[in-house]
């Protein structure tokens, strides 16, 4: 596969490494009353999609950026592709 | 005669005489021949023994779709079974040998299994060798295995190189028939950058092998002058002897380029054959088609082959199979053979299963006849025919051409799940859906003709490309339409064969349709159908429409199996390319490499890295006294290691602090400035991940280690929170493990040996333990100063950039002398740490928790951290859990091995009733004996128990009592001393 960079432009997958689903970007607030279940499903429960899915990819040979590669998991297009922090800063992220 | 059967005509060189052996008997062919026409040509049609039947077969094809002509080519550490006699190619001595024999190929033991074969049906492995099962390992495998084994191998290491490339074009053309060779032209004058790829060594595709014309020039002319203009074009790289073998993602293509397999021997430098990783924008595949045979009694005796392969071996090679012939044909294709070959002499008799077929003034045409049979043992030299009066008719002939239509190649387009449809007209699967990026031309789209596959050819580069131009002028050529009628096998046949390679008759492709193996994929599976090396691409076809008629479907409603890459088979060695041996992965050394080397030391892989796992001396004859030693000394007075391989991450950043705070579960907030602490890493989930130290070089510094195995996920992990999880906060990393040159100096006198070396005072007061500094060393060199110990001894880890390494290693040991420093490797490290109750991968081993690690208290609660909710979660934290211990032998002679598990010492021995497991274990140098670490559960209130430690497995069964896992110096005064 090649993932499309933001910043270098069109890569080779194997300059990747998978982390899976990004919702891993949300995780839940640790201070919340319900943290224990919440946690509970962030750490566990993942769909497993045929089709549609946001992924985490990390440049690990190449820029160190985590991405978010939109990819449909039956037929490997990859309709977007963005830099993981901007996705954490535009879902409510800081610090 | 020498090349009795070698006639006019062809594209070899008869100038260039080459000496060839076939089982050891010596031949002559010429330059531009395979094997296979070599042979053909001095009248050896018998090449090989089938797979299961050892039935005597010759080539079947004249090109990679082969099932039958399967050889070994050279001899010694060379010696490469499996190879196609019709795509290998002649050179001068040439040793070529027929496998899958036993005795002589004209006289095989084996061919017993022919008169067998009702026994060997379908299925017959599953059926057969049921009972008893323990036979099956000892007795039936290794007779199976030697009766229906392929070729054999040289079981040396292979001599030559093999090569991994990647190559980029605009336009990448598959196959270098007439439309391959216009889509490249087409899209090579245009200026794109083409490459043309084809798996024969001579590129043309069918035109090499017919007689027709294009434009006025001789189809062979026309493609040398085509490929003239193409190499001419400095944006066309032309691959000859590629074949690609898979359609990836996003246009990337597998291609196998065979460079020297032509050669006895590569040339100087050259590799053996080159793996291409092919980034295509767009692809024209022009992959061609395959002719199919038609299954009737006996169809695979050597001298029957597709009637293209019969006309490739008498157009291209100059070769009459023999000189009596025949034609067996449903379509009027079949007939251009039959033309072709009474035009070079040979005699020839056409039968054709249509009522209406067409006439000829110059040969017999039986229309509406049929091939009910054939004779001859060791090659074809009658065939029964049935005329369309039903009398029976028998012809002497030596070459029987079969044609029952042509497959389009449309193997790449189904890479990525795509499904061919059915063509009626053509009785043939067409591409279906395609790749994105992906058109198909000529015969490998369905059209059969040769304008077509111009025009087609063209026209594909052009739409490839979006090119606005006119469509270039194509040569008149021949444009003869398709005539078929469907015909796959006689009535009545039973051994007649759809897959020759895998020996799957007609019988039993309907046993399997009689017990219920019905879809194609189970039909595949039960009879073995297709899934030889050649992956039936002269038999599914056939295979398929007889399970349609069988099941009363049609045969798109059957369906095809699944293509999947390689499309011809792939050797190992192109696929590891030059990642063999020493070479499979890289090798990163540190920077004591090479003054270990000088000491003799003893190394180890550890990850990528080669660390020096003791120092033998002379004298020592086993490890475990240079390792006793090597402890000894460094308790004892100093020793030295290279730790440059534990992973170093800088932090830097106004929010450093804050970041630490998240990825450890302990805090980092108030460290003060010149500090190290140390940190636990935990997972999301609870579970501890790694650990290491921290060391405030400034305010917003700070030096983080981890252990050499998680250097690279840990660092992942980091980049993770910091980018994902804390997006704005304002933080940097760096890994600096091969920035920085590491050594740790442990025992009572290490400070001594640095106060030669550091220029800063290192005293206790001015530099007490868990101090942090960066420092100069030797008069001036920046280096930085950690105060902590792995070993629980007085120690410093001391670190200057990579290039002084190897200095400072020879500084710290010529200073040292005067207190008889040791170098230490990773054993000693070991003993050490263990002796002193340090964890290492062996306890954070995935499944341990801070608390089992009885660090609990660590997680601080007064802030978040990675894992810190999940880690207080009920599950990890109930009474009696495991928790880290020392354990010693009751019998100080006896040994503790990790791995044993814990039991108590009176009661069961049993997985219910396990009580822990011992998880690091050495011998004890300093205490005299053996010891352990492990988990235990409740075990920080079981001190002192007697317990067993049991591996029965390996007969392990040890009286054990249980201790603090701090075996040495447990108040920690010998480290702040």
């Amino acid at each position: 596969m090649i993932i499309n960079h933001p910043l270098l432009g069109p890569r080779d997958s194997s300059e990747f490494t998978y982390m899976g689903d990004a919702r891993l970007i949300d995780r839940p607030d640790p201070d919340a009353s319900d943290a224990a279940q919440a946690f509970f499903d962030y750490g566990y429960l993942r769909d497993n999609p045929a089709g549609w899915h946001e992924e985490l990819w990390f440049h690990e040979a190449g820029d160190r950026s985590w991405l978010v590669v939109t990819r449909n998991t039956v037929t490997h297009e990859i309709s977007k592709v963005e830099l993981a922090r901007d996705v954490a800063r535009a879902r409510g992220r800081s610090t | 005669m020498s090349q009795r059967n070698r006639i006019d005509g062809g594209q070899i060189d008869r100038a260039q005489v080459l000496k060839f052996t076939f089982d050891g008997k010596s031949f002559e062919g010429h330059a531009g021949d395979t094997l296979a026409s070599a042979l053909l040509a001095n009248g050896v049609r018998l090449m090989g023994r089938s797979f299961k039947y050892h039935r005597p077969r010759g080539p079947l094809t004249a090109g990679s779709e082969e099932p039958n002509a399967l050889v070994e080519l050279r001899s010694g550490a060379r010696q490469e079974p499996n190879t196609r006699a019709t795509t290998a190619e002649l050179f001068e001595g040439l040793e070529a040998q027929s496998q899958n024999r036993l005795g002589y190929l004209k006289f095989d033991l084996l061919a017993i299994n022919d008169r067998l074969s009702n026994f060997l049906t379908a299925g017959f492995y599953y059926k057969t060798f049921m009972w008893p099962a323990a036979f099956w390992e000892k007795l039936y495998e290794p007779i199976i295995r030697r009766a229906a084994g392929l070729g054999s191998l040289s079981q040396q290491d292979d001599p030559d190189v093999y090569d991994k490339g990647f190559l980029h074009c605009d336009l990448l053309v598959i196959g270098a028939g007439p439309a391959g060779l216009m889509a490249a032209l087409t899209a090579g004058r245009a200026g794109a950058d083409v490459i043309l790829a084809d798996d024969d060594f001579r590129m043309g595709g069918r035109l090499n092998s017919e007689m027709l014309n294009i434009g006025e020039a001789s189809g062979a002319d026309w493609v040398a002058a085509t490929l003239a203009e193409l190499a001419s074009l400095p944006n066309v790289r032309l691959l000859p002897r590629t074949t690609v073998i898979g359609a990836f993602d996003h246009g990337i293509y597998g291609a196998v380029e065979r460079v020297s397999d032509h050669l006895a021997v590569p040339k100087d430098g050259k590799p053996r054959q080159i793996l291409w990783r092919i980034y295509a924008k767009k692809t024209v595949l022009a992959a061609g088609a395959i002719e199919r045979p038609i299954a009737f009694e006996n169809n695979d005796r050597p001298g029957i082959m597709t009637a293209s392969a019969l006309r490739s071996y008498a157009n291209r090679f100059g070769v009459a199979v023999n000189k009596r012939a025949a034609v067996f044909t449903n379509n009027d294709d079949g007939h251009r053979t039959a033309r072709d070959l009474y035009a070079k002499g040979v005699k020839i008799t056409v039968i054709d299963t249509r009522p209406d077929a067409p006439k000829s003034l110059d040969y017999e045409v039986l229309a509406g006849a049929q091939v009910v049979d054939t004779k001859g043992r060791l090659g074809l030299t009658f065939v029964d025919v049935r005329l369309a009066d039903d009398t029976n008719r028998t012809l002497e002939c030596g070459a029987l051409g079969v044609s029952g239509g042509w497959n389009p190649n449309v193997h790449l387009t189904c890479h990525q799940r795509g499904r061919p449809t059915w063509n009626e007209a053509l009785s043939a699967f067409v591409p279906g859906d395609l790749p994105a990026d992906m058109t198909v031309a000529g015969a490998a789209m369905g059209n059969l003709s040769t304008h077509g596959a111009l025009v087609g050819g063209a026209k594909a580069a052009q739409d490839a490309l979006d090119l606005k131009t006119r469509l270039p002028k194509t040569p008149k050529a021949e444009d003869a339409p398709v005539n078929i009628t469907p015909f796959w096998y006689v009535q009545g046949c039973k051994r007649a064969w759809l897959d020759q390679q895998n020996d799957v008759t007609v019988k039993d492709v309907k046993l399997s349709h009689q017990e219920g193996f019905r879809s194609v994929e189970h039909l595949k599976r039960y009879t073995t159908l297709g899934m030889a090396t050649d992956q039936g691409k002269t038999a599914n076809m056939g295979g398929l429409a007889m399970m349609a008629e069988l099941a009363g479907k049609t045969i798109p409603e059957v369906g095809t199996t699944i293509f999947r890459p390689p499309y011809t088979p792939v050797a190992i060695g192109a696929f590891g390319g030059r990642h063999r041996g020493q070479e499979f992965h890289p090798k990163r050394l540190t920077p004591s490499h090479k003054w270990a080397e000088e000491q003799g030391a003893v190394f180890v892989e550890t990850g990528n890295w080669l660390r020096a796992q003791w120092f033998p001396q002379p004298g020592e004859t086993t490890w475990r006294e240079s390792v006793d030693r090597e402890v000894l000394a460094t308790r004892g007075s100093v020793g030295v290691c290279d730790v440059t391989t534990l992973g170093k991450v800088d932090v830097q950043g106004s929010d450093a602090a804050m970041f630490l705070n998240k990825v450890y579960c302990n805090g980092f907030a108030k460290l003060p400035v010149g500090k190290t602490r140390y940190g636990l890493m935990l997972r999301e989930d609870g579970i501890a991940m790694d650990d290491g130290t921290a060391a405030r070089l400034a305010e917003d510094h700070f030096v983080v280690t981890t252990t050499t195995a998680n250097a690279l996920p840990v660092y992942r992990h980091m980049e993770f929170v910091r980018q994902c999880l804390m997006p704005d906060a304002d933080v940097q990393l760096i890994s600096t493990t091969e920035a920085w040159a590491q050594f740790a100096v442990a025992g009572p006198n290490s400070r001594n040996v640095l106060k030669k070396i550091v220029d800063q005072d290192i005293s206790n007061d001015a530099f007490p333990f868990m101090a942090c500094a960066n420092i100069t060393v030797c008069g001036g060199l920046r280096a930085r100063l950690f105060r902590i110990s792995f070993s629980g001894e007085l120690a410093y880890e001391i670190a200057v950039p990579m290039t002084y390494g190897d200095a400072l290693i020879r500084r710290i040991m010529k200073e040292g002398a005067e207190f008889d420093i040791v170098p230490y490797g990773t054993e000693a490290l070991g003993v050490m740490r263990i002796e002193k109750g340090h964890a290492t991968a062996n306890e954070l081993n995935g499944t341990t928790t801070a608390q089992n690690l009885s660090m609990g208290r660590m997680v601080s609660t007064k802030k978040d951290s990675i894992g810190a909710v999940l880690s207080r979660r009920e599950g990890l934290n109930m009474d009696g859990d495991l928790r880290q211990v020392g354990i010693k032998p009751v019998d100080p002679n006896d040994k503790v091995p990790a791995g044993a598990h814990l039991m108590n010492a009176d009661g069961p021995v049993d997985a219910a009733h396990d009580q822990g497991y011992a998880t690091s274990a050495c011998y004890s140098p300093i205490l005299g004996h053996h010891i352990a670490l492990g988990f235990l559960k409740d075990g920080s209130n079981r001190m002192g128990e007697q317990m067993r430690l049991v591996s029965p497995l390996t007969g392990v069964d040890v009286q054990v009592e249980i201790c603090s896992a701090h075996f040495v110096d447990p108040e920690g005064e010998r480290l702040r001393a």
